[in-house]
């Protein structure tokens, strides 16, 4: 049914950190790998190897760079994927019941044996999350990773979505955003979570956390070393055994 | 948007097809026998033509069927059975005007009623995509529904009432690129949204996510198309507006008649091309383009 349930029991999706992304593109890599090795038809490449490459992906990461109007200039590496929006506009325009929203946690889902690959989907998603993959005709997106999530045959700690498992700068949070207790609810209430193109009236799950400002520099002409802290001795004073050693090797 | 031979041609004929079905279903003309079969048929052609072409951009056209399920929230969905419901009430009282002579006005008021609803279902496959702006506007199915019944009105000869129909689907069309031009900006969308960064700073696009292209920019990012927006413009209004208008007010002839409709087809056919050429997605923001 392409019809929108009016609650989900979870909102599960991710926070995405703005100011801890490093722009490395392993989760591009890791979400390409498990998703075209798992749940449904593998995410093709067309023309790999030639000049004119393309290929399907569910996660990208593009890069922005922001100028304030007074200091430098940020550089923002900026993960995008399904934002797995409450008021999913993808959904409702499927004329065939291939894509829905899932009642027990929200996730969205594209079912691909029903997909006609009318493209529909795509055109009314505003956040380029869903590609259509040209060697099987059908829409691809994220799926939360939902084979990895409930997986009981993975260990514990590998039941979350591929590209949060490899993050390396720890980025990416996967939890429930429903539920106001949950580690990234709070993350979220105290970093200022924000949502992409709000006035489109999509209410995404996804969340992300804004760059914090750059530090400030101390004065020009006033040397600083960062790392002489590290360097100073610990104790100044030797006490006990090493004091009286010191004392007495002093007499000489 | 990139504008799609198969969709372009999908609107255009099926518009004209089922805007010839309306002006058939009220009675006007009203003609019966092998008159009937004729104007039937080119309806039917145009109309089934369409709707075939439309099946070539789907990536699995042997599950077409399947999108007759999902009516109570898709317009395609939508479209699909109010065109399968014109195309077979309009068989029937096709089939009892040429074989029976017989006018079942019903039956072809209710046809008539579900080709209108054909054209704008269709039209607002597109009207309602908040993310194309140009789009997204209560003046998207009044020029799709205006053309269908201007050009309707052409195909089944009913001179005086094309004439002025073709002048108001004119107007309209203008209104729709005057409002359009301003959509992007008024929708608020912008760079800033699009990222959340806008509070920071300006943002600027630096490094796109990959270094080929992809789905999103062969679909949604079309920048050529607009290069010659406004030469086109005037292209298709005169083709669509100006020239049928003139060939139709001297005195009548079939001849002026098949060139009246050849130019209005070629008008509509440029302005639908423009249609798609000059949308802009949003998602174009993204990587710094629209």
């Amino acid at each position: 049914m392409t019809t929108l349930p009016a609650k989900t029991d979870k909102k599960l999706g991710l926070v995405i950190d703005l100011d801890t992304c490093v722009g490395c593109h392993a989760c591009v890599i890791s979400c390409k790998g498990w998703n075209t090795e798992n749940y449904g038809a593998p995410l093709s490449d067309q023309n790999a190897y030639g000049a004119d490459n393309s290929g399907t992906f569910l996660n990208r990461v593009h890069s922005y760079e922001v100028q304030p109007d007074v200091g430098a200039a940020q550089l923002i590496h900026f993960p995008k994927s399904c934002l797995h929006c409450e008021d999913a506009p993808c959904v409702t325009v499927c004329p065939t019941g291939a894509s829905y929203k899932r009642v027990e946690d929200g996730i969205v889902l594209v079912n691909e044996s029903d997909c006609i690959g009318c493209g529909l989907c795509a055109w009314a998603c505003p956040y380029g999350a869903r590609e259509l993959d040209q060697a099987e005709g059908v829409m691809k997106k994220c799926t939360l990773c939902v084979d990895r999530i409930y997986n009981e045959n993975l260990p514990e700690e590998d039941r979350e979505p591929a590209c949060v498992r490899t993050c390396p700068s720890n980025a990416r949070h996967f939890g429930d955003l429903g539920d106001p207790d949950s580690a990234v609810s709070q993350l979220v209430a105290e970093r200022g979570g924000m949502d992409l193109m709000p006035e489109q009236g999509t209410k995404p799950v996804n969340q992300y956390l804004p760059p914090r400002p750059k530090d400030t520099l101390p004065d020009a002409g006033h040397e600083f070393d960062v790392l002489a802290p590290f360097l100073e001795p610990i104790a100044t004073e030797p006490k006990g055994f090493l004091s009286w050693l010191d004392k007495t090797l002093e007499k000489f | 948007m990139h504008p799609a031979p198969s969709v372009i041609f999908f609107t255009t004929f099926s518009g004209l097809g089922f805007g010839l079905l309306i002006w058939l279903g009220i009675g006007m003309p009203a003609v019966t026998g092998w008159t009937a079969f004729a104007f039937f048929a080119i309806a039917y052609v145009m109309a089934v033509g369409g709707l075939l072409a439309s099946t070539f951009h789907l990536g699995r056209p042997e599950r077409a069927i399947k999108a007759f399920s999902q009516w109570r929230s898709s317009w395609l969905s939508r479209e699909a059975w109010c065109a399968v419901g014109a195309l077979v009430l309009m068989g029937l009282y096709g089939a009892g005007l040429v074989f029976l002579e017989t006018r079942f006005a019903l039956l072809g008021l209710i046809g008539a009623a579900l080709s209108l609803a054909t054209v704008f279902t269709t039209s607002m496959i597109y009207t309602q995509l908040k993310t194309i702006p140009r789009w997204n506007m209560p003046l998207t199915p009044v020029k799709f529904i205006s053309f269908s019944i201007a050009g309707g009105a052409l195909l089944a000869g009913q001179v005086s009432i094309a004439i002025v129909l073709l002048l108001l689907a004119g107007a309209i069309q203008l209104l729709t690129w005057m409002q359009g031009d301003k959509a992007f900006a008024a929708s608020g969308t912008t760079m800033a949204t699009a990222t959340g960064l806008g509070a920071t700073g300006s943002v600027r696009a630096f490094e796109p996510p990959h270094t080929g292209t992809n789905y999103l920019l062969r679909e949604f990012v079309h920048v050529v198309g607009r290069k010659h927006a406004a030469k086109l413009r005037i292209i298709s209004l005169l083709l669509m507006v100006v020239v049928p208008v003139i060939l139709l007010m001297l005195p009548f002839s079939h001849i002026l008649g098949v060139l009246a409709l050849v130019s209005h087809v070629a008008g509509v056919l440029t302005a639908r091309w423009l249609f798609f050429a000059e949308a802009e997605h949003v998602v174009g923001l993204y990587y710094g383009k629209r």
